[in-house]
């Protein structure tokens, strides 16, 4: 049946996009008896290919084709070549290939795993401190939500950051206990008031849901062999034993639609034929970057200028997580690179400092070079080697951080109509500046970050500041969420204000971002998505 | 510090190969079939590449060398034929260079001839010239094999080294675990 792209005769929903925030509602709507189609651009990636893959990425000169059709890509996951072709015009450089991963599991195949929730002011900006725009929603409508999707990425977290919105259930697996670094870290901090606290993980710190507690290969970000961090493959698999056909390598072109309602997603299989898929109901799900495209390669004379595009907001407010991070080395053992996730943040820069942005602060364990691939890239061996990873390895430190971008209308996602992709549409553009505002907040953490270290006697080595920093890959705001069809995309309900059967989700519905990595609320909204629109078939 | 086929086996983790491969490697401790063996002299050009890349205090080169590299090739037969035909076109420079096969040659000697075909500075690549498939198949190989292994991470400092599935209790360990103090 893999190789049976033909369409599902009389679906319910049509899910564009089999990453975290389509593969959530395909589980839960397969699972309450829903006839469910997904359809991916990407292919299904074999489990037992991962350890292939994790060679690929540690070991130069290891091919790393792993898409079957022949063209040159990057890296393990096949991302590159003209199916993904983009182009970057602000002032700021945007490596949207190195951010996203097509494919049965979207992006968190590649992802780090990091899942904590936004804060309440999070919702509020504008009402309390007059800047962005407020969500539609607020924290406690997102709560219950929160909880489920917790559940369902199996988060390993405690309750003890004092900075996080109210929670009355534990998290579904204990914490990763605190690195030895953290241990170093956590005394430069006390003096400096700046309480640590454990990072939620994605990851299983106990067997959970069928897959591996993790074992510690250190790959993460871009492979975890074991299956303990989280991939949407789970729900993917959930999805297909309710009954529910994913079909992968099926680019969607456009929405086929009679200006109300979508009819049908009509998609290209390898094999060089399109075909439709017909539902009741549409949920685009694939990023902040294609859903947009998608809208607006689906215009027609009763929606010029993009499908559900009556506001002008397809593609605006784009908004990323900016990196600021300071690094150095210290007199004494630092033990990184063990493991590729973090265990310690600390979220006191968060709520109501100035500068305004929220930072979240995290500290590294995988700070400085791992001997693994320093050997493999050196012009050098024997014992003059070793020498070389001895010194190299050992006393690093990083202190890294995330920080918010408010919503600039002038960052925005459009089509480039001079460049086109493997089927000759047009590629997406991706318009992306760092405001002042988020300047400044950088360069406070950036003075955060060299106090910790300058407690610690460090030696700072390295720096990412206003002018190097660069994205995070989490990709929000182009498709808006709010009340007014005037300034939003699509309504509370994550429905379109302009089309009746269409929904969207993940992070191109978050009017704000914050500077909480994005996947919990994107499961959180998926699972309130999934209700709304069972309510509504 | 002595390699054992024990390191092998926990490079071969690593390395992704121990499943299969590991489990014919472990059962089968009076050598391998036809299909997962290697011939005489390229395990003896493999030996004294690794003599040559890794550090002097290795000990046990040659069984940790036959056990790594045999659980790599089992199951991939172009690999095996990548190895073989690498290690034979090395063999046959050094012959031709200085008149002796690589495993005759002293420490220094090896050392020279692979600086001199480059191998030192080549980019790793199995479809490259000699340099590069010395690089990819013989010496790249055999520094994963002891790096990505808790024996040669060990003497770095770190004895879950990445790609290595060594657990979730070394990273919160102020030293390692042998370690006095």
């Amino acid at each position: 049946m893999a190789d049976d792209r033909s369409p599902v005769p009389d679906a319910d929903v049509c899910i564009v996009g089999a990453g975290p925030a389509g593969a959530i509602v395909a589980a839960r709507l397969g699972e309450a008896g829903h006839d469910v189609v997904v359809l991916d651009a990407g292919p299904r990636f074999d489990l037992d290919d991962r350890t292939e893959q994790l060679d690929a990425h540690l070991r130069p000169g290891v091919e790393e084709t792993t898409r079957g059709d022949g063209e040159a890509v990057d890296g393990p996951w096949g991302m590159g070549g003209e199916r993904d072709a983009y182009t970057s015009s602000g002032s700021k450089g945007y490596p949207l290939n190195a951010a996203r991963v097509k494919g049965v599991g979207g992006s968190t195949l590649h992802w780090q795993g990091m899942v904590m929730r936004l804060h309440e002011r999070d919702f509020e900006l504008q009402s309390r401190h007059g800047v962005g725009t407020d969500w539609p929603i607020d924290y406690a409508d997102l709560r219950p939500y929160y909880a489920e999707a917790e559940a369902e990425l199996g988060v390993a977290g405690a309750a003890d950051n004092p900075f996080a919105p109210p929670r009355e259930e534990p998290h579904p697996l204990p914490a990763f206990p605190p690195s030895h670094s953290d241990s170093i870290f956590a005394e430069a901090c006390e003096s400096l008031e700046l309480p640590m606290h454990s990072v939620p993980n994605a990851r299983n710190s106990e067997p959970y849901d069928g897959a591996s507690a993790c074992v510690g290969y250190g790959t993460c970000k871009p492979v975890c062999p074991s299956g303990a961090k989280y991939t949407a493959e789970r729900h993917v698999a959930r999805a297909e034993a309710a009954g529910a056909r994913v079909i992968d390598r099926a680019p969607v072109q456009r929405l086929a639609h009679d200006g109300e309602r979508i009819e049908a997603a009509v998609y290209a299989t390898p094999d060089g034929t399109e075909h439709r898929q017909d539902a009741r109901a549409v949920v685009l799900a694939c990023g902040g970057v294609e859903n947009v495209r998608l809208l607006l390669l689906s215009a027609s004379d009763a929606h010029p200028d993009g499908l559900a595009n009556a506001s002008g907001a397809v593609g605006r407010y784009f908004m990323d997580h900016c990196f600021a991070g300071v690094g150095g080395r210290i007199d004494r053992p630092t033990r990184q690179n063990h493991v590729g996730f973090n265990t310690s943040e600390c979220h006191a820069l968060y709520d109501a400092v100035d500068p305004l942005p929220g930072v979240k602060l995290e500290f590294l364990n995988y700070a400085g070079p791992s001997p693994v691939s320093e050997a493999l890239h050196a012009d050098d061996w024997g014992d003059s080697l070793l020498d070389s990873l001895r010194e190299s390895y050992g006393t690093h430190l990083a202190v890294g951080a995330l920080v918010e971008q408010f919503p600039r209308a002038e960052n925005r996602i459009t089509l480039d109509r001079s460049t086109t992709d493997d089927h000759g549409n047009p590629v997406p553009d991706v318009r992306w500046s760092v405001g002042p505002e988020t300047r400044a907040a950088i360069e406070r953490v950036n003075e955060v970050q060299r106090a910790i270290l300058r407690e610690l006697d460090a030696e700072i080595d390295w720096a990412v500041g206003p002018d190097e920093t660069g994205p995070a890959f989490h990709h929000m705001g182009t498709t808006r969420m709010g009340t007014d069809p005037d300034e939003s995309v699509v309504d509370p309900d994550c429905r379109a204000h302009d089309c009746d059967n269409l929904w969207i989700a993940g992070s191109s519905v978050f009017p704000t971002g914050g500077a909480m990595n994005p996947t919990l609320t994107i499961a959180a909204l998926s699972c309130r998505l999934a209700d709304r629109l069972e309510d509504w078939l | 510090m002595n390699l054992s086929r024990r390191d092998a086996l926990a490079a071969l983790a690593a390395a992704g190969a121990v499943g299969t491969a590991g489990a014919t490697v472990l059962g089968d401790e009076g050598g391998a079939d036809a299909d997962s063996s290697l011939p005489d002299g390229t395990l003896a050009t493999l030996v004294a590449v690794a003599e040559t890349v890794y550090p002097a205090e290795a000990g046990g080169i040659e069984p940790f060398v036959e056990t790594y590299v045999t659980g790599r090739i089992v199951n991939d037969p172009a690999h095996r034929e990548g190895v073989v035909t690498a290690a034979a076109d090395l063999d046959a420079t050094a012959r031709d260079w200085v008149g002796a096969p690589i495993a005759d040659l002293d420490r220094s000697a090896r050392d020279r001839l692979l600086r001199d075909l480059s191998v030192d500075v080549a980019d790793p690549d199995p479809d490259g010239n000699l340099a590069a498939r010395v690089r990819f198949y013989l010496v790249n190989e055999l520094l994963y094999a002891f790096y990505a292994s808790p024996t040669g991470g060990r003497l770095v400092g770190i004895e879950n080294p990445t790609g290595y599935p060594g657990g979730t209790e070394s990273y919160r360990r102020a030293r390692m675990e042998d370690e006095d103090g």
